[in-house]
């Protein structure tokens, strides 16, 4: 009994080095986005000095001036907003009903079918590029926006994430107690059901909004006139012109990244929350 | 703000309590359920299956987008296991999908035990930091490694300079492309799944780990016999998951070497199977050639995640 103290405190301690190893990785994360901007903002003669400037320098804007004349970057972060914002919300409503349907409607084929959506998950559907482009060329829709918004509009992990949380936080007898006094099974859902998960769905939307935004190779493929490119596809017609300048790409990278990292800054508790609150404990 | 922390609670595991019965109900009430689900499902078979199932029939075709299509039966399948081309880039693949999945496993297992301390301070930012790379693109990602491994402009062969070493030309030798892109695809991805540990860590009672202490257990034994052990599922869940990530690398090699990018340099030294099914499909116009590199990467995955799953099993065993 009598070392039962100093022992416990030996584990509740934290020590020296926990903190070394955190930092450590804090900078491992965030330097590369510091690196993004210091390059971006200083001409090719800065950028190429040995030993490198680790300060930001002042040609942000005549960098931007030269992104701006190689590619339509405003059109191509506006298009980037419009096909994330649009997966986004589609995941976050449409994964809200079907998950709302698993979890509190009473339908022939419920369990198979849900078993269905889990299993869908494991089709690598990405190397099913070719066919997926033949679809595309057939319904007209290549070099379109909605040739990337239509296909991200539902998920198999939102629904299995949507139902859990119905399951979780919803009561069978707040849902049969509206159910007698006459709600249609629509009125349950929007009037009761949906504002109660609101904020799951709002985290299920945002990481539909992060992937819809940095997706590459499906736009990649899709999209061929420049006005037309995400913002991710507008950095690598930047890269085509390397030789310009060394900090064109890196300008162009740094634009596509800020609106995320703002947003990040804003939100970013709620994802970390939303993957700590995940779908995966053990 | 709190709502959303009050609102996520564990989800139990038992199975739901029986659904709502609805009786007397008219036929659109009884087809609603159907209607929820439909877009999903609709989606899915649309963009997800028939391309998945097609590419095994395009895989049978001489198949050009803008000319003819010829059925030429298993030749595409006899003329990949003969193209160096395609053991190149299997070979790459593999080597890169091993070298971005292991370290990044370790690291986040190390940083999710460290980060479950109740005692830490800071903890928010730390989990905040980690969680950045996640919202930077693989673009954006490779034009920022690229130019900190850059042979001569990068920070990186700079700092190797000044403890004697000549400078790395990363992207032209086949392991440094490949160490590149790893690292790439590490940073991008260890924060993720170190909360993913985290989380599953955060459901261990906390007088497990005390009573280990008590017991005598020092700080790499309990990271042994009790942080391992307990992740085990979702250990299994990050092996697959990135197992099926890691495979179909595309971005990273496209994008670091500037002069061939379909190749990934002159003598396809970190050409990926995705990258060559692209160069064969859309450089080439080779549909069917493309489609039966997509099967062959689709085996490939289906094997190395079950090997994974079943090692990944073993972990209980040494308990």
């Amino acid at each position: 009994m009598t070392s039962a103290v100093p022992r416990r405190r030996r584990h509740g301690r934290v020590r020296w080095w926990t903190y070394l190893l955190l930092v450590l990785a804090a900078v491992v994360c965030l330097f590369p986005l510091y690196w993004m901007f210091v390059v971006a903002t200083t001409d090719t003669a800065t950028a190429t000095r040995m030993p490198p400037a680790v300060v930001p320098g002042g040609n942000f804007f005549h960098l931007l001036g030269l992104v701006l004349e190689t590619v339509p970057f405003v059109q191509a972060l506006l298009n980037s907003l419009f096909v994330a914002t649009a997966i986004g919300a589609g995941q976050a409503v449409l994964c809200a009903l079907a998950g709302f349907a698993f979890a509190k409607l009473d339908f022939r084929g419920r369990n198979v079918l849900f078993l269905v959506v889990v299993l869908t998950m494991t089709v690598p559907t990405q190397l099913s590029v070719i066919p997926q482009y033949l679809i595309m060329s057939w319904l007209g829709w290549v070099d379109t926006l909605q040739a990337l918004v239509v296909p991200g509009l539902a998920s198999a992990f939102g629904i299995f994430w949507m139902r859990q949380h119905i399951t979780a936080t919803i009561d069978d007898e707040l849902v049969q107690a509206a159910t007698i006094d006459g709600a249609s099974t629509g009125q349950v859902f929007w009037r009761i059901a949906f504002p109660i998960v609101r904020p799951a769905a709002f985290v299920l939307g945002l990481f539909g909004f992060v992937t819809a935004w940095n997706d590459f190779l499906w736009p990649f493929i899709v999209l061929k006139t420049p006005e037309r490119y995400t913002a991710q596809i507008a950095i690598k017609a930047l890269q085509n012109s390397y030789d310009v300048d060394l900090g064109l790409a890196m300008s162009g990278s740094f634009l596509a990244t800020a609106p995320l990292v703002v947003l990040f800054v804003v939100v970013g508790r709620r994802m970390v929350a939303g993957v700590l609150e995940g779908a995966f404990k053990g | 703000m709190s709502a959303v922390a009050l609102t996520l609670v564990p989800t139990p595991r038992a199975a739901p309590p029986p659904p709502v019965r609805r009786r007397a109900r008219g036929l659109g009430e009884r087809v609603t359920p159907y209607a929820y689900i439909a877009p999903f499902f609709v989606l899915f078979a649309v963009f997800g299956l028939f391309p998945f199932a097609f590419t095994f029939y395009v895989a049978l075709f001489d198949w050009n987008p803008i000319g003819d299509q010829v059925f030429i039966g298993v030749d595409n399948f006899v003329r990949m296991f003969g193209d160096p081309r395609f053991w190149n880039a299997a070979r790459n693949t593999v080597s890169i999908w091993f070298l971005s999945t292991v370290p990044q496993l370790l690291i986040a297992l190390l940083l999710a035990h460290v980060l479950n301390h109740a005692r830490l301070r800071f903890a928010l930012f730390f989990r905040m930091s980690v969680l950045v790379p996640y919202v930077t693109s693989v673009a954006a990602t490779a034009i920022v490694f690229a130019q900190l491994f850059d042979r001569d402009y990068g920070l990186l062969n700079w700092l190797l300079g000044l403890v004697g070493v000549s400078p790395v030309d990363f992207v032209q030798s086949t392991a440094g492309s490949h160490v590149l892109i790893a690292t790439m695809v590490t940073w991008r991805w260890f924060g993720y799944t170190t909360l993913l540990y985290l989380a599953s860590l955060q459901s261990v009672p906390r007088a497990v780990f005390e009573a280990a202490a008590i017991d005598g257990a020092g700080p790499w034994q309990r990271f042994r016999h009790i942080t391992v052990p307990s992740l085990r599922p979702v250990i299994i869940f990050t092996v697959v998951t990135s197992t099926i990530g890691g495979l179909q690398i595309f971005t990273e090699p496209l994008l670091i070497a500037t002069g061939a990018p379909l190749t990934c340099g002159a003598v396809r030294q970190c050409q990926t199977l995705t990258l060559f099914l692209y160069e064969q499909g859309f450089g080439e116009f080779e549909f069917g050639y493309g489609s039966a590199v997509g099967v062959a990467l689709f085996v490939m995955v289906v094997v190395i995640a079950a090997v994974n799953y079943l090692l990944a099993g073993r972990i209980r065993a040494d308990r």
